[in-house]
């Protein structure tokens, strides 16, 4: 079997057609903001951690392609369904990066209202979140709604879980609207693809009975282009797509990570040549689309961005103490409700001591 | 009032929720042109189409996660799980998502998904057919767990777990299925004692049985054994698994000083052992005797010819009435 990879833009910056993918008037400049803008976000918060306030963060360092081309290629009715790395999707979706703060540094799970931004809650357990979408999409099918349909986003490591073999085949046999975007980052922790399978991950969806395509994951348009075309088919009732968007993580799996010990600096090296942002800002600057002046306010509006949202996490309070007890049952609970009033009483106890 | 087995009553609660909300879905291995193994959803799928009453590919996993992705949508799925031994699959879709949504998204997602599991055993089964989980899911935040025991509740209950904005685990005794009672089906679920409630099924004075599910009805025909020696025994049904309704547990006991708890799940680590240390906690200075457990053995599910020694039968619940009439 041949392995054949959509590319729009090369990694020299060099736009290239596809017979299958057109991109249309789609805003460029947009698209290199966001990556510069997200890329920030993840570096600020890397050194929150390394600094002691975030507990952990999970880099998204090379996947800003994938995840802003399929995310700006949503409709706002749209529903996103995230693993843990989606920060770019977080942002294309309105959601305040804060919110991510939040959950890795502890003070919730990750709290946002999914309906309100089309995006679901972050899920860690891998591949959980892909049943979710299908169900969701299930929903949608049942709504008769046709303008809208789901994506759901998992990793190379993920296609290993029995729960993403299971959403495949229930999005195959109920012709459900979802769209399948595995990030192909070449890492599960540690353990590379080949590892999880034999055959290329896209490959996989013909065995279930929908179509995969592999594309660049670090070129944008195309992400981009191939995801449009994904959600649309969907819409239209033509039922699940997988998309392998094949990219590199350049970080660590998280910041408790040491990729030294399962990776070369050479391999490294030249994922770096290959650059998501570079080659937009290659080929921005080359045809002359933007200008010096662009690329210093994107820089400028970054670092704006990140400090505001440094001092916005070192601002955040930890939960009061009884919050502990909101929001576990919908019904009220009796057994809860006594050990509620006995901590209360407990804690009222302190009140006062020195 | 009609006389309908436990399983007729179920799928009649069924039929009452899917006609009183569009949104109420029932998905499952079997559950459509079958009508479920023990038929509770029998004929459900012809009346409200393949859309509301789904057939699902056969994977317990995938029949909680989409339920879940339904639930996020608006629907309100009752899952069926085809016996108590096959829900193992799905264990990381209950504990890690379903129960946890709530919490985790502060409130704004509620995730209104029954989960429908046939449990215990006597019936002759191959293994994994015949097991008791439920204090798997009581350990669990988040999740309410209920037992129905006979006809008439079972039609109520299945209609208020369905009406609940939180998870339900809703254990159903196989081996009662086919047991008849009248059952009013023109009564509202809305006059059902509420679901976190216990139920007196028979009043006493001596000691407090407490129990759920298939031996709720063992037990009663131990109290009406007892009775006929002079012994008078109050039979609850517990109902609620989780949470426990502590409240009418405790005044019975502090009334009778006397409490034994009778399940078919080990009695090692189960529900027994969580009631009898609330029991005494609560009833300390009124017990006259330590709160006795009857109940499954430390050991798997046993082979069906061998499931009577396993099994708490009258003669083990009497025993253990007898025993605390020994200190």
């Amino acid at each position: 079997m041949t392995t054949e990879i959509i590319q729009l833009l090369t990694p020299e910056g060099e736009r290239v057609e596809h017979p299958d993918y057109s991109l249309g008037d789609v805003d460029i400049k947009g698209m290199y903001r966001d990556m510069v803008l997200v890329r920030r976000i993840d570096t600020e918060a890397v050194a929150l951690q390394r600094q002691g306030e975030l507990g952990l963060w999970a880099s998204l360092l090379g996947q800003e392609a994938a995840q802003i081309g399929s995310a700006r290629a949503l409709s706002p009715k749209d529903m996103a369904f995230p693993s843990y790395r989606e920060h770019g999707v977080a942002w294309c979706r309105g959601l305040d990066p804060l919110r991510l703060i939040e959950m890795f540094r502890g003070v919730n799970n990750g709290v946002w209202d999914p309906e309100e931004h089309k995006f679901h809650l972050y899920t860690i357990v891998i591949g959980d979140q892909t049943l979710h979408a299908t169900g969701y999409a299930m929903g949608v099918q049942r709504d008769g709604s046709e303008d809208e349909a789901v994506i759901v986003y998992f990793g190379d490591g993920a296609t290993s879980q029995g729960d993403v073999s299971e959403a495949f085949a229930w999005a195959s046999v109920f012709n459900a609207p979802v769209v399948f975007f595995c990030q192909n980052n070449q890492f599960a922790i540690s353990a590379p693809p080949e590892r999880q399978s034999r055959v290329p991950i896209y490959q996989r969806a013909s065995g279930f009975g929908f179509p995969g395509v592999r594309v660049d994951g670090n070129d944008v348009l195309a992400c981009y282009a191939v995801t449009r075309q994904a959600m649309r088919a969907a819409r239209e009732g033509e039922g699940p797509m997988l998309i392998e968007a094949y990219t590199y993580r350049m970080g660590a799996h998280t910041t408790t990570d040491d990729p030294t010990r399962y990776r070369l600096a050479s391999e490294l090296e030249t994922w770096r040549l290959r650059d998501p942002i570079e080659r937009v800002r290659s080929y921005l600057a080359r045809t002359g689309e933007a200008d010096s002046t662009f690329f210093q306010e994107v820089d400028t509006e970054a670092d704006e961005l990140a400090a505001k949202l440094r001092a916005a996490c070192l601002a955040l309070p930890d939960p009061p103490p009884l919050a502990l007890f909101d929001h576990v049952y919908a019904d009220g609970n009796a057994i809860l409700d006594a050990e509620r009033a006995q901590y209360t009483a407990y804690l009222a106890g302190f009140e006062g001591a020195e | 009032m009609t006389k309908l087995t436990l399983s007729r009553a179920l799928n009649e609660g069924l039929r009452r929720s899917l006609e009183n909300d569009p949104k109420v879905m029932i998905m499952g291995e079997d559950v459509g042109k079958l009508g479920g193994v023990f038929r509770v959803t029998d004929g459900l799928q012809k009346d409200f189409g393949e859309h509301r009453v789904v057939d699902t590919p056969l994977a317990e996993s995938g029949i909680v996660g989409t339920a879940i992705g339904l639930a996020m949508r608006g629907y309100r799925p009752v899952c069926e799980i085809q016996f108590d031994g096959f829900v193992y699959p799905a264990m990381d879709q209950i504990i890690s998502q379903l129960a946890k949504m709530r919490y985790r998204s502060h409130g704004h997602v509620t995730l209104p998904v029954v989960i429908r599991i046939p449990f215990g055993g006597g019936i002759g089964a191959v293994e994994h057919h015949s097991e008791s989980p439920e204090v798997l899911f009581a350990h669990t935040a988040g999740l309410r767990v209920v037992a129905c025991a006979d006809p008439g509740d079972a039609f109520a209950m299945i209609q208020l777990a369905i009406a609940s904005d939180d998870p339900v685990i809703f254990f159903e005794p196989k081996r009662r299925y086919w047991d008849k009672a009248e059952v009013d089906t023109s009564a509202p679920p809305s006059d059902a004692l509420p679901l976190d409630k216990a139920r007196t099924v028979r009043a006493g004075d001596d000691v407090t049985l407490l129990s759920y599910g298939p031996l709720v009805r063992t037990c009663l025909e131990a109290a009406l054994a007892a009775g006929e020696d002079g012994r008078s025994i109050e039979v609850i049904d517990l109902r609620s698994l989780s949470p426990l309704d502590m409240a009418t547990i405790s005044a019975s006991v502090a009334r009778t000083g006397r409490c034994v708890i009778a399940h078919e799940a080990p009695v090692y680590a189960g529900l027994g052992a969580e009631i009898a240390s609330r029991v005494t906690e609560e009833c300390f200075y009124s017990l006259e005797a330590p709160v006795l457990r009857v109940g499954g053995f430390a050991i798997p599910y046993p082979p069906a010819r061998a499931e009577d020694h396993y099994l708490p039968d009258l003669d083990r619940i009497l025993d253990a009435v007898d025993r605390t009439f020994g200190y």
